[in-house]
């Protein structure tokens, strides 16, 4: 099954919203930058029916390495998050649901 | 941030387009990551990071309220997994400068 990618979000804009290849471009590149700095201040990013981005704190702790299994300090950090919507978790099961066996 | 103050922050930046020009191409972006993931695609973003969905089997759940045992079927579920440049620039700029992020640090941390 094939991964969607920048090439197929050019080509979506193109397509949907009639931006030529180079404005298609420039928007995503546009879009994602700010997307990072968004979450680079450390402010939520809450896109409806989509999901909400935002930046958790994670305290010092003490991790494994798992090859080696050898004990070691994880220093205190900051770390991305991603919080689907309940519209997306719904999309996700929906057409899926009825080929499986699933209950 | 919501999406439409999102939207008025990039159409400052993109002024090839109007507003609701601006405001639709971001539409047509995640409506389309959201459907695509629902058919069970994955999504990959250099920079930022992917999206995909993990197929959770059926378990025997609890409702954390009152502790009683509730079966979960198999379901499918979301998940965002962000890429090293998110990661890096996330972690670079709130560690350390940010306030915020540093005054919710237990007075422990240290070591880098």
């Amino acid at each position: 099954m094939g991964t969607i990618t920048r090439a197929d979000l050019v080509e979506l804009l193109q397509k949907e919203n009639g931006f030529s290849r180079q404005e298609a471009v420039d928007f995503l590149e546009q879009m994602l930058e700010l997307f990072i700095q968004t979450l680079e201040r450390e402010d939520s990013l809450k896109l409806s029916g989509f999901g909400t981005f935002g930046v958790r704190s994670k305290a010092t702790r003490v991790g494994r390495n798992p090859l080696t299994g050898e004990e070691a300090l994880i220093s205190a950090r900051c770390v991305p998050f991603f919080r689907p919507s309940r519209f997306l978790r719904e999309e996700v099961n929906r057409k899926r649901k009825e080929k499986g066996t699933s209950a | 941030m919501t999406r439409s103050e999102f939207v008025a922050l990039l159409s400052a930046l993109f002024t090839d387009r109007q507003q609701h020009e601006v405001d639709a191409a971001v539409h047509t972006i995640f409506q389309h990551l959201a459907q695509e993931l629902g058919k069970g695609k994955r999504v990959e973003l250099r920079g930022l990071g992917s999206f995909g969905t993990r197929q959770h089997t059926a378990h025997v759940g609890r409702n954390p309220r009152t502790g009683e045992a509730v079966k979960v079927g198999e379901k499918y579920v979301p998940y965002f997994r962000a890429g090293k440049e998110l990661k890096e620039r996330v972690n670079r700029r709130n560690h350390g400068m940010n306030q915020h992020c540093v005054s919710e640090l237990p007075s422990l941390s240290e070591p880098h």
